[in-house]
């Protein structure tokens, strides 16, 4: 699989991945620990963007709950752990298992009963707006107060997902790689065909004998599950959790951002959208701190216009217009 | 020869109106059958009720000998009935190639294997050069060549071809029509179209069944069927479709 994807690849394309993992590789030994923690977000939203580009992108799904997966995922290996001594390790089958379950849930209802559209994504979010009420009243793992995990930032722990920066920097690379390498397997596979026929027209994909359901709720549980590391990573890189905050709508439409200004459906969309989005976002936070200026909704004032720019000048995103000027191919990345 | 396709006494009604009035055929292993009739007869909507886009109110459909009426129209392509759209449905934002490819892959499970299956397809029906374009920017024509390139690579024992030859050229009517002739003698595809293009009718029919209204007014072979008074008086008889142009 990987080595016909290798085959397959418009050589300028591999060029372009194996320099940036190269320098990405190398970079920690050039940056502060405010600069790593910022490269460890990029990575982290080209990740978890990669993931919800499976349904939107591949499938034509459009989830605004994907927050829900993050939640979730969070908040199962992080009980296991703290609660119950299991590592993340162990943990996160159990924390990818109640996603990919919650995600047939939210299928079956959309699917089963041709909730669709627009109303296909107003289920998504009910879904992550109940997860989200729902833990702020579980007295268990701590409710609106949050859920704490033991900081200790010694070597070696890696096994419980305990390190330092540069620890969650390998880790995070290591996991938006591995998203990149499986989102390009999935797409070039029978799966992704027709994932790609049901997004263009389910109709005329069902007459060629493609069961709709099925790939649909391939997608859902595939982005499901992997979202859901993605809250693992979430929990042990933050060390608490608060349900107004894992799972609120703002996460979600924040997952989004970066696939959708980098380019839906393509493979570098949610990279790029996430090198590009998240530096600038972090720059706001550091620039109005500094100025003295205390704005709450800066940031989303920020992402609202870098949406309006990108609908209106890069309707497709940002990836297919640079493809275009570096000579990569149509339709192949 | 045997029936490949059973339809007994189906009807299907849109708000009261009657769009398939119990109409009943039979099209045999390796024969080319057309269904004829004025717009609105109800043609598209008999290809929905076989294809399963709807189930019909009244009567049953066999396809193999087994009963089809009711299942999912992905369960009978899959049974190995595939059928094109009036107004066609291409998959716009991918390739012409890859529009074959989600054909192919139907009975293939290897992606290389089904890009050269579809690729055959292509060839045969001229788009092997447009290959690499987008299939939304595809002139009609070529959307309908589409159209019949991806049912075709799904491998079917049985076509439903309606209306692939509107808006063709004469020249590529012709072209079209040695290319269904093609598959049914070397392949032993059996086809049902739906055409108003009489030319294309006579040229490949063994046997035409006229609809009018929902019902069925006449069936029988071309020459048999051109002559009944209820079919030209109903259909033929319209300007655009003189008898004297069937040549
Ligand atoms: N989905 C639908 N809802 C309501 N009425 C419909 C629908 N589909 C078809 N009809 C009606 O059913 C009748 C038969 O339509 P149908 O499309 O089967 O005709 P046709 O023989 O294919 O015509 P044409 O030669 O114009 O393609 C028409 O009166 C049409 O308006
Ligand atoms: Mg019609």
């Amino acid at each position: 699989m990987i080595t016909r994807l290798v085959r397959t690849a418009p050589p300028r394309a591999l060029l372009l991945l194996g320099l940036l993992l190269a320098v990405l590789l190398a970079a920690p030994l050039a940056l502060d620990r405010y600069l790593t923690s910022v490269l460890i977000l990029v990575f982290w939203f080209a990740y978890v963007g990669q993931a919800w580009n499976i349904m939107m992108g591949f499938a034509g799904l459009l989830s605004l709950g994907h927050a829900l997966y993050v939640g979730l995922g969070a908040y199962v290996a992080a009980t296991l752990f703290v609660k119950l001594g299991i590592g993340p390790w162990a943990g996160l089958w159990l924390s990818a298992f109640v996603s990919v379950a919650v995600g047939a849930a939210i299928g079956w209802l959309g699917f089963r009963f041709r909730i669709e559209g627009v109303y296909f994504s107003l289920l998504t979010i009910a879904f992550a707006e109940v997860a989200r009420i729902g833990f702020d009243h579980i007295g268990w793992t701590g409710g609106a107060a949050g859920l704490f995990l033991p900081v200790s930032a010694e070597a070696g722990a890696w096994f419980n997902l305990r390190g330092g920066p540069l620890f969650f920097y390998y880790l995070a690379l290591m996991m938006a790689t591995a998203a990149f390498v499986l989102c390009a397997a999935l797409r070039a596979s029978r799966l992704g065909y027709r994932w790609l026929a049901v997004r263009e027209d389910a109709e005329a994909a069902r007459a060629l004998g493609i069961d709709v359901f099925r790939a649909r709720m391939a997608a859902v549980l595939i982005s499901a599950g992997l979202t859901s590391l993605g809250g693992v990573f979430y929990a042990f890189y933050y060390n608490n959790l608060f349900p107004g905050q894992v799972f609120d709508i703002s996460r979600s439409i924040e997952m989004i951002l970066a696939p959708i200004v980098g380019g839906v459906g393509t493979l570098f969309g949610p990279v790029l959208g996430a090198f590009i989005l998240t530096p600038l976002g972090e720059a706001l936070i550091a620039i109005t701190g500094a100025l003295g200026l205390n704005a709450p909704g800066t940031k989303a004032v920020f992402y609202g216009v870098c949406l309006m720019a990108i609908v209106i000048l890069a309707p497709n995103g940002l990836w297919p217009a640079l493809k275009r000027r570096l000579g990569v191919p149509e339709g192949d990345v | 020869m045997s029936a490949l396709l059973e339809v007994r006494g189906v009807a299907k009604r849109f708000r009261g109106l009657l769009a398939v009035d119990h109409v009943s055929l039979t099209v045999n292993d390796g024969e080319i059958f057309a269904v004829i009739g004025p717009n609105g007869a109800g043609k598209t909507t008999l290809f929905n009720l076989i294809a399963g886009v709807y189930a019909p109110e009244a009567g049953e459909i066999a396809f193999a000998g087994e009963r089809i009426d009711g299942a999912a129209p992905d369960a009978i392509c899959r049974r190995g009935l595939a059928r094109t759209f009036q107004i066609v449905r291409p998959f716009p934002h991918l390739s012409v190639l890859d529009n074959a490819i989600v054909g192919a892959l139907l009975h293939e499970h290897d992606v290389d294997k089904a890009r050269a299956a579809a690729g055959d397809v292509l060839r045969r029906l001229e788009l092997w050069d447009k290959r690499a374009q987008k299939a939304g920017s595809l002139t009609l024509p070529d959307r309908k060549r589409l159209e019949v390139a991806r049912a075709l690579a799904t491998h079917p024992r049985l076509l439903l071809l309606d209306e692939v030859m509107a808006g063709l050229r004469p020249t590529e009517t012709d072209r079209m029509v040695a290319v269904l002739k093609d598959l049914n003698r070397h392949e032993n595809m059996t086809i049902v179209l739906i055409e108003h293009v009489m030319r294309a009718v006579m040229a490949l029919a063994n046997r035409i069944h006229v609809l009018h209204h929902g019902a069925t007014i006449a069936e029988g072979p071309p020459e048999v069927v051109t002559r009944d008074p209820r079919v030209i008086e109903s259909y033929l008889g319209q300007a655009d479709h003189a008898v004297g142009a069937l040549g």
